[in-house]
């Protein structure tokens, strides 16, 4: 799997991801500058986490509009695999590549913990290796995750199963204490009408190794390695 | 407008935190009377924060040399082989008074300085703690300065990219009006790849770099040294405003440069900013310096010289370059998008020059203006010594389980998840221990190497015996670090105290530093940084002394540490260390009887060394399951804490001691600890801590949903399900902050 991961000054996982991409792949990612305007010819962009641009005006909003994104929009146009992830997710709702906004966390405070997912839809190009209903762990590190959108965007994304990953407790239940942020539904992650573009706010590249505490999150890249094979 | 030669007088001087005979020292080192710029520099150099003129011939008695140790105290941070060409530089800072009149800023920028400490000697940092010490829940201000120095801790290094892995969070009455908050700093290099500030060569460019310089943060570190009264918050304007993304964007970029081999010398410019920062480089390297005002990147129009001199304003670095490698540097400065720019030039002269405007502000001999700075040896009186408390003068409590429960639900001792899930603890994909157990530990260069980190202190103690407290804060962090199975390598230590100037402080400084400075050596633990912070009062009263020791640990494997938690139903409990029931300055004796008396207990740094080894070689040998240190609380704590971690009852009798139940449970004897490990090998595990001469007790079995604690004869003392432990240790720290105060 060849794999791309976009650069902009102020994001912090960056080389997190390059690794958990390198760790499942076996392939080293390339690391692609926010202000290049061309991406090397690869199967997967990855946004990653972070604080681009100190997340000042809003965040994701000045990553969005960076050079590079146009290269990211055409990657996408083209039927690519695009993922985001904590500020990469807030990074393609600004940039228009995914529906909905991501609002500060119901409790106005940054939250730092593992939660549980709930794989929604096991059947597309970022979830496969998962069991549909199944439970996962991951960490969650954001001041931000807080997802929204208009009733209908809301009612499309459920109908139409691209709500990916909800967030549950340690049973797999909702409506207890399992959602972290205030996300409306306890969506965790989306996925774009085309299915090539997947949004999440928890960080599946933190738990890849079982030195990590896990290896909980290996499934999000072991199902896009699957669906470029 | 700024008048550089308005005439000095004893207010001005006083304005400036000098004192009359220091301003005489001024007088005869240059002769004249200073312009205003110059009493500004001198103020900042020589104020408590900066000349360290009451510490530092207490600070010459530490410990600071050992084989591994590279650079001691005197960098911005210190540096340490951990083996394979790898170095560990870290240091712990204080950022006490802005944290407490803006919680907010004053803990972010705390963070953000101990940060640029580290990679400005070239590492990369790859872990945080920080060490925080609020006034009682009860007093009016405590909620508010908690929330906003816990915020203010995240926000700066969950944006910067730092994992923080680890850190304490105690209350007292005695942080009332000045709460502590002690900011540590990690970072990995290569040996051959650090930094320093010193100066090498005449006629080269002196580069600024980074963010504008503002009018924030004026006169910090003098404020930073004088104490509080009643309007401490009119001192607002004087604490300095935090952008992590600047910070992290400077980070990127100064590795990116000294990558280039065009730094020559680099500073960060912290406390007293422009003015420390610039002596430094010249003074360490035996140089002039000459500053041109007009080239400074400003933030404000129409700052003055002695306002530029006397900025705080944060994520600024100065550096020397080699004009060879102009272009390769600026190179770098411009895909970072940050400001440079040649602000001045080294010179022979030895002297610290500063134009504006075409005018010399100041002309000031450089080395002078550190090794000269005032040094007074304070008079000090030795704490008096407590007496020592018998276990059998200390009164059971009503009921054990109750007693138990509201130890493990109270501020000090429950559940910190409200503070540690605002940090980020995950990011760099390296933590192996996360905050909670008693050390964090992150993998190193992908590992199997890795580090752990530890910072304590107990002030309680050392407010009780200097002396034993100062030893205790050493040998509990080399405790720490050992129940991890890491070894402890070495120290940094942010030193909090009252006003110097009263001899019962200083007896408490003094104390203090010998008591760590015997641990130090009898552990082999140097101390290689630090930061001293003083006139920690508040209309007269003065915080409990309160030396935080920040503890460094080389883990071999980080595949072999252990936690806390217990692991398996059937796993054998033993305690190692003596146990005497010590109740004095127990947290036992606080919470329960309302009671802070008596001697606290003593430290055996032989027996403290002996069992450190031994649990270390359990743990690295693969014999364990779990270890925990035993520290407040005790015994009954420790069991506890074990017993939430692994979500894992125990069945525990108490051995035949001749001592009551609750000073068994409940005292804090040192030099102690608690390890699990399979039924089977249990018998191996007593008979090889008989020969390595450390007393091992075996107290129970892990198993059930309940913490059952009986006595030899069988009686119950004490049943309470691990839900119930939960719900009280995690009750407290949410409730008391959803309280409108």
């Amino acid at each position: 799997m060849k794999s791309a991961v976009v650069v902009f000054p102020g994001i912090n996982r960056d080389n997190d991801m390059a690794h958990a991409l390198e760790v499942v792949s076996g392939t080293p990612a390339h690391m692609v500058w926010h202000a290049d305007t061309e991406l090397p010819d690869v199967d997967v962009v990855v946004v990653p986490g972070g604080f681009s641009y100190g997340d000042y005006l809003r965040c994701g909003a000045i990553a969005a509009r960076a050079p590079i994104m146009d290269a990211v929009r055409r990657h996408a146009a083209r039927g690519g695999f695009v993922l985001g992830v904590c500020n990469g997710f807030q990074i393609l709702t600004e940039a228009g590549l995914l529906p909905g906004v991501l609002m500060r966390n119901a409790s106005l405070k940054f939250v730092c913990k593992l939660v549980h997912l709930r794989v929604e839809n096991a059947n597309t190009a970022f979830s496969s290796a998962y069991a549909a209903g199944s439970v996962f762990r991951t960490p969650v590190a954001h001041g931000e995750g807080n997802y929204f959108a208009d009733d209908d965007t809301v009612k499309r994304l459920e109908g139409e199963g691209r709500v990916v990953f909800r967030y549950v407790d340690a049973e797999g239940n909702r409506g207890t204490d399992g959602n972290p942020n205030g996300a409306i539904n306890d969506i965790a992650g989306i996925l774009n009408d085309a299915g090539n573009v997947l949004g999440m706010m928890p960080h599946p590249e933190n738990l890849v190794e079982p030195i990590q505490g896990g290896t909980d999150g290996r499934g999000i890249f072991e199902s896009v390695l699957a669906a470029v094979a | 407008m700024f008048n550089n030669h308005i005439a000095i007088t004893p207010d001005l001087v006083r304005a400036h935190g000098l004192k009359p005979d220091e301003y005489e020292r001024i007088l005869k080192l240059i002769g004249r009377p200073p312009t205003m710029t110059e009493l500004g520099i001198f103020s900042a150099m020589w104020n408590e924060h900066c000349s360290y003129k009451s510490s530092r011939l207490w600070l010459k008695t530490l410990p600071t040399k050992g084989e591994r140790v590279i650079h001691g105290p005197g960098e911005n941070a210190g540096v340490v082989d951990i083996g394979d060409g790898d170095v560990v530089v870290f240091k712990m800072e204080s950022h006490n008074h802005p944290s407490y009149i803006e919680p907010y800023q004053g803990a972010a920028t705390g963070v953000g300085g101990i940060l640029r400490d580290v990679f400005t000697m070239g590492a990369r940092p790859i872990a945080a703690m920080n060490s925080l010490r609020f006034g009682s829940p009860d007093f009016p201000r405590t909620q508010h300065v908690v929330s906003g120095v816990v915020a203010g801790v995240g926000g700066y290094g969950n944006s910067f990219g730092v994992p923080t892995v680890g850190g304490e969070v105690n209350f007292h009455p005695r942080y009332n009006g000045n709460c502590l908050v002690n900011a540590f700093a990690a970072g990995i290099a290569k040996a051959d790849g650090i930094f320093l500030s010193e100066a090498k060569g005449v006629g080269l460019p002196v580069v600024y770099l980074g963010s504008k310089t503002g009018r924030d943060g004026m006169g910090g570190a003098t404020m930073a040294s004088a104490e509080f009264d009643d309007d401490s918050n009119e001192k607002r304007p004087t604490v300095q405003v935090g952008d992590p993304f600047s910070e992290k964007v400077l980070l990127e970029a100064c590795l990116e440069l000294m990558q280039t081999g065009a730094v020559i010398a680099i500073q960060d410019m912290g406390a007293a900013g422009l003015t420390c920062s610039a002596v430094e480089m010249g003074a360490k390297g035996n140089l002039g310096l000459e500053l041109d005002l007009d080239k400074v990147p400003c933030r404000e129009a129409h700052m003055s010289a002695y306002e530029m001199m006397l900025s705080e304003s944060q994520e600024r670095m100065l550096m020397v370059l080699d004009p060879a490698r102009h272009a390769a540097a600026e190179a770098v400065f411009i895909k970072w998008g940050l400001d440079f720019a040649v602000v001045g030039r080294t010179t022979d002269t030895l002297r610290f020059v500063v134009k504006h405007h075409g005018e010399v502000m100041a002309d000031l001999p450089i080395k002078e203006l550190g090794d000269e700075a005032p040094l007074y040896d304070r008079p000090w009186v030795a704490s008096p010594k407590l007496p020592v408390i018998a276990p059998a003068d200390v009164p059971a409590p009503a009921d054990l389980a109750e007693a138990l429960l509201t130890l493990i639900g109270s501020p000090d001792l429950c559940s910190r998840r409200w503070v540690v899930e605002q940090y980020d603890h995950y990011v760099m994909g390296n933590t192996v221990q996360h905050p909670g157990g008693d050390a964090g530990v992150v993998r190193v260069n992908g590992g199997p190497k890795g580090l752990a980190f530890t910072a304590d202190v107990t002030p309680r103690y050392c407010e009780a015996d200097p002396y034993e407290g100062g030893k205790q804060a050493v040998a509990e962090s080399w405790r720490n670090l050992s129940a991890v199975g890491a070894l402890p390598i070495a120290v940094t230590d942010n030193l909090n105290f009252g006003n110097p100037e009263r001899p019962e402080i200083m007896g408490q400084f003094v104390g203090c530093l010998k008591g760590i400075g015997d641990a130090c050596r009898a552990l082999d633990y140097p101390i290689v940084s630090g930061n001293v912070s003083l006139y920690n009062e508040t209309n007269g009263q003065a915080i409990l002394p309160t030396p935080t020791i920040g503890g460094v640990g080389l883990v071999a494997d980080v595949e072999k540490t252990v936690g806390l938690g217990f692991r398996a139903a059937g796993d054998a409990i033993v305690l190692l260390g003596t146990t005497t029931g010590w109740l004095g300055q127990s947290i036992y004796l606080r919470e329960i009887h309302g009671r802070e008396e008596g001697a606290p207990p003593p430290v055996d740094l032989g027996e403290e060394k002996r069992h450190g080894d031994f649990v270390r070689g359990l743990v690295t040998s693969g014999r364990v399951s779990a270890v925990h240190d035993l520290s407040d609380g005790g015994l009954a704590i420790a069991l506890a804490e074990m017993a939430l971690a692994g979500d894992l009852g125990a069945e525990v009798t108490l051995p035949e001691s001749g001592l009551p139940p609750h000073a068994t449970l409940f005292g804090e004897d040192q030099g102690r600890y608690v390890v699990t490990v399979a039924a089977a090998g249990l018998d191996a595990l007593i008979a090889a801590a008989k020969a390595a001469n450390v007393p091992a007790t075996f107290v129970g079995h892990v198993g059930g949903t309940e913490l059952k604690v009986s006595a030899l004869t069988g009686a119950s003392l004490c049943t309470i399900s691990v839900d119930t432990l939960r719900q009280r240790h995690e009750a407290w720290f949410p409730a008391f902050m959803a309280v409108a105060h």
